[in-house]
């Protein structure tokens, strides 16, 4: 379907894109618009105004420290791909953004607004989710930082206020030797997960697993960690027998929905089967 | 709105409703109806043009974003003379049938063998899963994008078959 009837601003610096954002009401963001134009196609969204973000130069570039990795919200799929020294500073984003969508999507979709959109399948989210990832925003009252803990309130719904903009997103340090896997099920690589786990855990002297993170997509309203699968995990050998046990805790873990997709029954055993596939990859590496 | 940008090596202006998507802009204000437009909402790839030099969903992107950029749609990428040697390994292979896909398919596979000239079938693959075709089955689609790239300076399948013999 064609669009609704819309304003169009493009603002050159982030205050005049907040001041435009605070000063009409229904305005909205429009970044890589892989999301937001569908959106707009299904008359989902109809806001009075777009405010696009595509000259705030600001937002663009990856950059990594000893505190991390902080992906400014306008870093599109493709800029992740590309970067070299993501194996190495963080192998699971890179994993998981090979899942997203489709080549030409990868060309435009961006970290901010996977984000914003807060689709609970997306991977982005499950990332920020998984990885305990703080979201910088700024907005009208100036700038503050969300926990991803925090951001993501339901499927399409975020914490983020109609002024405020998310200008980075900044995943903590990835210290080398750090064990991880992602596993991801969809009929077509590239669509929609039906389900998919990330997960990563650290090692003591024992070789016991500790500071364990499992956090799976597509199985609820927002992407979600399992703390009652991380419990179990922490303290044990990641063996064959304590994968099994994970499994099955996963699948106690959540509360999906029947949908045209797939059914609740379905996905509650594929979100465990891509746990288990997941640890197991870590385990072996 | 007014906005301008480059079409195939032309400079054009337009004046566009904000809400006029790249792709409608494109066939309806400019008359390159080469460009198919196929889902409206970025699932069958159909309306890929190139914008930078990225394969791009016409669709998804609104012809106002449009402003500097360079944008090759389907019909740059054709010469008026004789079919380029991508729209030969097409015919070659019978990689359309109804043609509707095509001009995505052929946008798509030009970027990408631009890019990777030495790119497999299983990259092959990867990429046009973005693309949909209702006819072919897809498999003569790979064949003819795997063909073609000896003409954007693929290292001939001779010297892959002596590499392996190594």
């Amino acid at each position: 379907m064609k669009l609704p009837p819309f304003d169009y601003a493009c603002p050159t610096t982030l205050p005049e894109a907040i001041e435009l954002l605070a000063s009409h009401d229904d305005a909205k963001a429009i970044a890589g618009g892989q999301s937001l134009v569908p959106m707009l196609a299904f008359r989902l969204a109809q806001p009075s105004l777009l405010v696009d973000l595509r000259k705030l130069a600001d937002l663009r570039g990856i950059r990594i420290s000893d505190a991390g990795v902080t992906l400014g919200a306008m870093v599109r799929w493709r800029d992740i791909e590309e970067d070299e020294r993501l194996e190495t500073a963080h192998p699971l984003l890179k994993a998981a953004i090979s899942h997203v969508a489709h080549y030409q999507i990868r060309n435009r979709g961006t970290v901010g607004g996977s984000i914003a959109h807060a689709d609970p399948a997306a991977e982005m989210p499950g990332i920020a989710m998984t990885c305990d990832a703080e979201i910088a925003v700024v907005g009208k009252s100036g700038a503050h930082v969300i926990q991803a803990a925090d951001f993501f309130q339901g499927a399409l719904t975020t914490a983020l206020t109609t002024d405020e903009i998310i200008v980075e997103i900044r995943l903590p340090a990835w210290p080398a030797g750090r064990r991880w896997g992602f596993q991801e099920f969809a009929r077509r690589r590239g669509d929609f997960a039906m389900a998919a786990a990330a997960v990563f855990y650290d090692q003591d002297e024992r070789g016991k697993a500790r500071n364990a993170h499992v956090g799976v997509i597509g199985v609820g309203d927002r992407p979600l960690r399992l703390t009652a699968v991380e419990d179990l995990l922490n303290g044990e050998s990641i063996d064959e027998a304590t994968i099994a046990k994970a499994d099955a805790a996963t699948s106690a873990a959540v509360e999906p929905q029947d949908d045209i997709h797939a059914s609740a029954a379905y996905r509650r055993s594929l979100v465990g089967t891509m746990v288990e596939r997941a640890l197991t990859s870590a385990a072996a590496a | 709105m007014s906005v301008q940008f480059e079409v195939n090596g032309k400079n054009v202006e337009v004046e566009v409703e904000p809400r006029l998507t790249l792709a409608d802009c494109l066939r309806h204000h400019l008359r390159l109806t080469g460009t198919h437009v196929g889902c409206e909402h970025g699932v069958c790839g159909a309306c890929t043009v190139i914008v930078d030099g990225a394969a791009v969903r016409s669709c998804l992107m609104l012809a106002v974003q449009a402003e500097g950029a360079e944008i090759v749609t389907v019909e740059g990428l054709s010469n008026d003379d004789d079919l380029t040697p991508l729209q030969k390994s097409f015919r070659k292979h019978h990689a359309l049938q109804c043609g509707f896909c095509t001009p995505g398919m052929i946008t798509t596979a030009h970027v990408l063998l631009s890019e990777e000239p030495d790119c497999d079938a299983a990259r092959v693959r990867e990429v046009l899963s973005g693309n949909l075709c209702r006819c072919t089955g897809y498999i003569s689609i790979v064949e003819a994008v795997l063909d073609a790239r000896s003409a954007y300076g693929h290292k001939d399948d001779a010297g892959d078959r002596a590499r392996e013999r190594r």
